[in-house]
């Protein structure tokens, strides 16, 4: 067992084999998990907002869905990873109140998506919508993500 | 314009006596549907991020029952009231007589009897505010969610995330004399409309 790295919100972290990283109680939150499966490279971001340029505070790129990717990869490169050899695994983007129409982790989730196809970066899996909150793990050991919710049972994606 | 990030101590005084009028008033509230004398101490104010909210509320992923009103009228913004579990637990079985074990299982009833709870004690605060501005404010519908305490911050965070990486918190205290109900409630007037009250009350 390696070590345990927390990833708070607008933010984001690099592991290497044996560490696992993870962020608690993600709601409209989406927390992106990268993976280099040949130099066994992780990254988890863990983003609050789809979009930088609708924002008025944009002091933190961690914060927003098209700008927080790419500095994850970023880092992932400098720790020794290759971009080529990213995939991702996505969770999050609930909506915890039932509201109808479009929410934000809706929109969260799409803006990932977007972000992952203009980076070339095939995405894997993802347990995202409805209504629960959701704590995500990535054990870059073998890139598996590790999904945690108060009522359901955790699965492994 | 102003902003939570930016508080300075007048401002939060404003903010505070908002928090005084407000809790006396859902004190009396509350003595009403618990028909029980409840006293109060002076409610807590503070301006702080989303995650160290989470950890006054025992971590993020501790679960809480989350009551969010939106308000709408001259003043635009939400409320959104966090209980945790032992003070569901009082509410519950003061109001219903539900035994409660588990979060999972309280009934829809129970449910409704703690939005109305979040209705009235959000009425009391924005009653205070409506009087001290003399503006209108209106209520919408609560809603309700029973999960992880970030990730139910994880709304109002989006929603204001846009402008700045703080919230306002009120902690308070209500006791009977068996027993103790602790609520905190996040209020959370849009910028524009942080601007209206704190101008009408001078304190820009």
């Amino acid at each position: 067992m390696g070590n345990k790295i927390v990833v708070g919100i607008s933010d984001l972290k690099v592991a290497k084999d044996p560490d696992t990283i993870i962020s608690y109680a993600l709601g409209s939150c989406v927390g992106i998990c990268l993976y280099d499966k040949v130099n066994k490279v992780a990254g988890l971001s863990h983003i609050l907002l789809p979009y930088s340029d609708a924002s008025k505070e944009i002091s933190n790129p961690m914060k927003f869905a098209d700008t927080a990717i790419e500095i994850l990869v970023r880092q992932m490169v400098q720790a020794g990873g290759k971009q080529t050899f990213l995939t991702a695994k996505i969770a999050g983007g609930a909506n915890m109140f039932g509201w109808e129409g479009e929410t934000v982790g809706d929109k969260n989730v799409t803006s990932v998506c977007n972000e992952l196809k203009r980076l070339r970066i095939p995405l894997l899996a993802s347990d995202v919508g409805l209504n629960y909150g959701r704590t995500v793990s990535i054990d870059a050991t073998d890139g598996s993500v590790t999904i945690k919710a108060l009522t359901k049972d955790s699965k492994v994606i | 314009m102003a902003n939570y990030d930016n508080f300075n101590e007048f401002q939060l005084d404003v903010f505070r006596e908002i928090g005084n009028i407000g809790s006396g008033n859902a004190a009396t509230a509350l003595s009403y549907i618990l028909k029980d004398k409840v006293n109060i101490t002076v409610p807590v104010l503070e301006v702080i991020g989303v995650n160290e909210i989470s950890n006054i509320l025992g971590g993020p992923e501790n679960q809480v029952v989350g009551i969010l009103l939106s308000m709408t009228g001259q003043i635009n913004g939400m409320l959104l009231f966090l209980l945790e579990k032992e003070t569901t637990h009082m509410l519950l079985n003061i109001l219903l007589n539900e035994d409660m074990q588990k979060f999972e299982d309280i009934s829809e009833i129970g449910l409704s009897a703690l939005m109305e709870i979040g209705n009235i004690l959000s009425g009391s605060y924005i009653g205070a505010l409506s009087s001290l501005l003399n503006l209108e404010i209106r209520l919408t519908i609560p809603k309700i969610s029973v999960d992880m305490v970030g990730a139910i911050l994880n709304y109002p965070a989006a929603i204001f995330g846009e402008m700045g990486e703080k919230l306002m918190l009120i902690e308070e205290n209500f006791f009977t004399d068996e027993s103790s109900i602790k609520s905190h409630l996040l209020i959370m007037p849009e910028l524009e409309s942080l601007e209206v009250i704190l101008k009408s009350l001078g304190a820009i």
